[in-house]
């Protein structure tokens, strides 16, 4: 084994655990005005939507792909499906579409 | 003690959040065995691929690091790019504090190593207090199934068939989805908050060289307070 990756796997664990660790710990919620609480309170929502696009649209060459996985996800969700089903029902559909594409050569 | 470590350390919070994370470790299972492959393909051993999913648990950055490990980039740039991709998880950890109940430091300290894109959207999109027990549930599966399949994908060392890793790499986007359009049905302010921060990443993305840990924070500041600017409380009563 290459004794230099291990020591980089260490700092590559120390950069990535503190930013998530300090403000966990050293926040002192008291202290915080109540519009940067409320900024913190919109973060959630907003980093789904910025989670979600444009990766969605890449994460397949195919971008039907893309489109179709996250009507399935959004209408399992709508019907209110928990979560474990909205990703097994993507995860399915999605899986018969590519063999139905491969299959009939359309992709 | 008995009686003040059940109450410190509900056990159903624990087994509600291992219950949800299921779904995070199935999104996980395609990722992490794909990264075990690379990172076998990049030259790591099993050793140093396992290690990295243990220690960093952070996807996007070990993918990231195997590209720099591969070009042969030195030590330092590796660990400044982590940072970068990961400083995303600074905000994350900041909201969850802001949502967390009064659980001890080191208790906190310990769960926080569990943030990731995907533990932190189902813990703050929840409807109560974000407790520790609840977020060494959710935590421990999603960890467990990144550092088993990471093994995996290793030990195989054979890709994923086509048509699973077309199917499975949508498993992610969908948890995504499915935390978002609950709220968004009950509240006009969610699907504005998305939806800029969607359009802002979009354009960063694709109109600048900048990094996805970047575009992520910048977007999600963007949404944020700028909705926090111009909201009025009243007009979003449901």
């Amino acid at each position: 084994m290459h004794e230099s990756y291990f020591w980089v796997i260490i700092g590559m664990a120390a950069v990535t655990f503190i930013p998530r660790m300090l403000p966990l710990v050293a926040f002192k919620m008291d202290a915080i005005p109540p519009f940067v609480r409320g900024v913190l309170k919109n973060v959630p929502y907003a980093i789904l939507g910025a989670l979600i696009f444009p990766g969605i649209i890449t994460f397949n060459e195919n971008i039907w792909m893309g489109i179709i996985g996250a009507l399935t996800a959004f209408i399992a969700a709508y019907f209110g499906a928990s979560l474990v089903i909205i990703v097994l029902c993507s995860i399915v559909v999605l899986g018969l579409v590519g063999f139905v594409f491969t299959h009939f050569s359309l992709l | 003690m008995n009686l003040a470590v059940a109450e410190r350390f509900p056990l159903p919070l624990f087994r509600q959040g291992f219950k949800t994370g299921l779904s995070i470790a199935i999104g996980f299972m395609p990722v992490a065995f794909t990264f075990g492959l690379l990172a076998k393909s990049s030259g790591l051993s099993l050793y140093e691929t396992l290690s990295m999913s243990i220690l960093v648990f952070a996807g996007a950055s070990q993918y990231i690091a195997l590209t720099l490990i591969a070009a042969g980039v030195g030590a330092l740039e590796l660990i400044t790019t982590t940072f970068i991709v990961n400083i995303r998880h600074l905000l994350m950890s900041a909201s969850i504090s802001e949502k967390s109940a009064d659980d001890p430091k080191w208790l906190k300290a310990l769960y926080s190593f569990f943030i990731t894109d995907e533990t932190f959207s189902i813990a703050a999109t929840g409807k109560d207090k974000i407790q520790a027990a609840y977020m060494f549930g959710l935590g421990s599966i999603a960890y467990g199934s990144w550092v088993v399949f990471s093994g995996v994908g290793y030990l195989i060392g054979a890709g994923l068939p086509q048509i699973l890793q077309d199917s499975m790499g949508i498993a992610l986007y969908a948890l995504f989805i499915g935390l978002l359009v609950p709220s968004a049905k009950t509240s006009k302010k969610v699907i504005l908050l998305a939806a800029i921060a969607a359009v802002v990443n979009c354009i960063l993305t694709f109109a600048t060289a900048m990094s996805t840990g970047w575009t992520i924070i910048i977007s999600t500041l963007v949404s944020s307070i700028l909705i926090e600017m111009i909201w009025k409380e009243e007009t979003d009563r449901a």
